[in-house]
């Protein structure tokens, strides 16, 4: 790697990848390595750390350690699943708008300003309390929600590649309008979207560990990073710091997915730092 | 009076004002529609094990489903404009009788919150401006980072944990009595304001310091720095009055935020606010009380986002002093 014009080595994206890395190899690794079940009760509620149980044991007396660990598998599992899906949607209607115009983008696009018109957390509520809160309803929904922002960046960098010479060419040569959306468009938005793409796994991230917290998100006895707060939160009263573990995770994660995301994204667009 | 009405400014105003209250209107019916959403039998699915036949009947009378869409809707949306909301699947009293209180409470959280969030963050914004990429700037950066970085919740009981257990300075969860003298009800909702108050400053005192810093690049604030005035002098004469519409902007748009943030941090305190009553009702899956609480979060949400709107177009001087 070539040191940056003002001769520093990136910090950033080497603490932000070590922080990512790590955080997934627990996820896909980490559940196969702990010798308890996720929701196995080998204890107390709320036995102090032993050798058994290097962080103790939650309210209903099952290894702290051990639901970490798969709760990093189904928090960040979660996720990856709702912004993959909120991509496909959000990205692909957003190319499309850009490439075909006039009527299907006047349409596209007032459909998704009036969804990011209603508060998104209150959106959210309405529409679990109504659909139920299964995990594919939970991962539709917040995909839903979150679509138009993708939608919308989508839209905004379709619309300036679409402006550029080659697809004018593209045109010209008679190239149907999808054609042109996957062969000229979409590669030359990727940079773009893949950086988004960060961005949006941070916010979605927080997004489902407040519904899990609320107890509307992943329902027990699964560990997720939010629900375990919620679980554990009687013993703060006691002065304990235990049930904040799995939101200092959160916080962790997000910030090492930040890291990354913002080098990313600047070395795209000053291509000379190269 | 005809040449203001003829001004670009006030048509901008009105115009985004109807807007504005369009987006409420198809917004309520998005609310109430989505209920048609629900595939095969709503009641069945509601009541689950006890779904008998009388039930379910009673259930889709009390819903209203067994009549036309649009018919219920505007029934809804009548109903709604005079006060009343329906009644509560679960416990059958009116709606709104069982909202009044709950909004009371969660707009002096908001207004609380606000009365301190606002100030702070334009006083963090101005000072880090002003002493940019000092101690003080980065301190504040990175506080804000962590504070943006951490769930809302584990905020809440950050400050549970060190201003309430562990200092015993206050009480950690929020016993609201509406008949309590203001300063006891001020004493009683301070954390979760505070917790809010953390969580929208982060955005608004950043957004404060870099309108004031790409206002330092400009050419008359060059001139008021060679002419030898002190920096102090600078930012207040110079740049703030300049910055400020653009920072109403932001205020407001994050007062929008705050709104919602209440959902969350009123379960971290049990405070008994309109979030915390819309989360229980979502769980028991109260959708009468749902779509009340939706409607009513919604509508204070859209009146902020159009008031930041309003805010931008009249204190934009290229509208207010447009050439003819």
């Amino acid at each position: 790697m070539k040191k940056s014009s003002r001769g520093r080595l990136h910090w950033q994206p080497i603490i932000g990848a070590t922080i990512v890395l790590f955080m997934l190899a627990v996820a896909i690794v980490g559940p196969f390595l702990m010798p308890y079940g996720e929701a196995e009760i080998v204890g107390f509620a709320f036995d102090l750390p032993s050798p058994e149980h290097p962080l103790g044991t939650d309210v209903l007396g099952r290894d702290v350690m051990t639901r970490l660990v798969y709760g990093a598998r189904n928090s960040i599992g979660l996720a990856l699943a709702v912004v993959v899906l909120s991509f496909l949607f959000g990205a692909s209607l957003g190319l499309l708008s850009a490439t075909l115009g006039r009527g299907v983008d006047f349409v596209l696009s007032r459909f998704f300003d009036l969804i990011l018109a209603i508060p998104q957390k209150v959106f959210a509520l309405l529409l679990l309390a109504i659909l139920g809160t299964s995990l594919p309803v939970l991962i539709i929904v917040v995909a839903f929600l979150d679509s138009p922002r993708v939608f919308r960046i989508s839209r905004a960098i379709g619309l300036e590649i679409n402006a550029l010479d080659f697809v004018e060419t593209a045109r010209l040569r008679g190239d149907s309008g999808l054609g042109i959306m996957l062969r000229e468009t979409l590669p030359n938005s990727l940079p773009t979207l893949v950086s988004e793409f960060g961005l949006r796994f941070c916010f979605i991230f927080l997004f489902i560990s407040a519904l899990s917290f609320l107890g509307l998100g992943l329902q027990p006895p699964s560990a997720d990073w939010g629900n375990m707060v919620r679980e554990n939160a009687s013993l703060i009263g006691f002065g304990e710091m235990m049930p904040l573990y799995p939101a200092f995770a959160i916080a962790l994660l997000a910030v090492g997915v930040n890291l990354v995301t913002e080098w990313l994204a600047e070395r795209w667009s000053n291509p000379a730092h190269e | 009076m005809k040449d203001l009405m003829r001004s670009p400014v006030v048509k901008m105003m009105v115009a985004r004002l109807l807007i504005g209250l369009g987006t409420i209107a198809v917004i309520s019916f998005v609310i109430y529609g989505v209920i048609e959403l629900l595939p095969g039998d709503i009641a069945r699915e509601v009541l689950k094990s006890q779904a008998t036949d009388e039930s379910v009947r009673a259930f889709n009378e009390r819903l209203g489903l067994d009549r036309p869409f649009l018919e219920r809707y505007f029934e809804w949306l009548g109903n709604a404009l005079h006060g009343d909301l329906g009644r509560s699947l679960i416990s059958d009293v009116p709606v709104s009788e069982l909202l009044a209180q709950r909004v009371k409470n969660s707009a002096f959280l908001a207004v609380l919150a606000a009365v301190l969030a606002v100030p702070l963050a334009l006083l963090l914004g101005i000072l880090s401006a002003t002493f940019r990429n000092s101690v003080f700037d980065r301190a504040t950066g990175i506080t804000t980072l962590a504070c943006v970085s951490l769930p809302e919740f584990a905020l809440g009981y950050l400050m549970i944990l060190f201003l309430a257990v562990k200092t015993g300075l206050f009480p950690s969860l929020s016993v609201i009595d509406p008949g309590a003298p203001l300063l006891e009800r001020i004493w009683q909702t301070v954390l979760p304001a505070l917790t809010l108050t953390l969580i929208v400053q982060a955005h608004m005192s950043r957004m404060t310091r870099s309108s004031l810093v790409a206002l330092f690049q400009r050419p008359y604030i060059e001139m008021a720095e060679l002419k030898g005035l002190r920096r102090r002098k600078v930012v207040w004469r110079h740049a703030l009055p300049n910055a400020m519409g653009p920072i109403a902007v932001v205020i407001t748009l994050n007062m929008a935020y705050l709104l919602t943030g209440i959902v969350v941090i009123e379960a971290v305190f049990a405070y008994p606010g309109l979030g915390q009553l819309m989360v229980d009702a979502v769980a028991r899956r109260d959708i009468p009380l749902v779509q009340a609480a939706s409607l009513i979060f919604a509508t204070f949400y859209v009146s902020l986002n159009t008031l930041a709107d309003v805010i931008g177009i009249v204190t934009n001087p290229r509208l207010l002093y447009a050439r003819k």
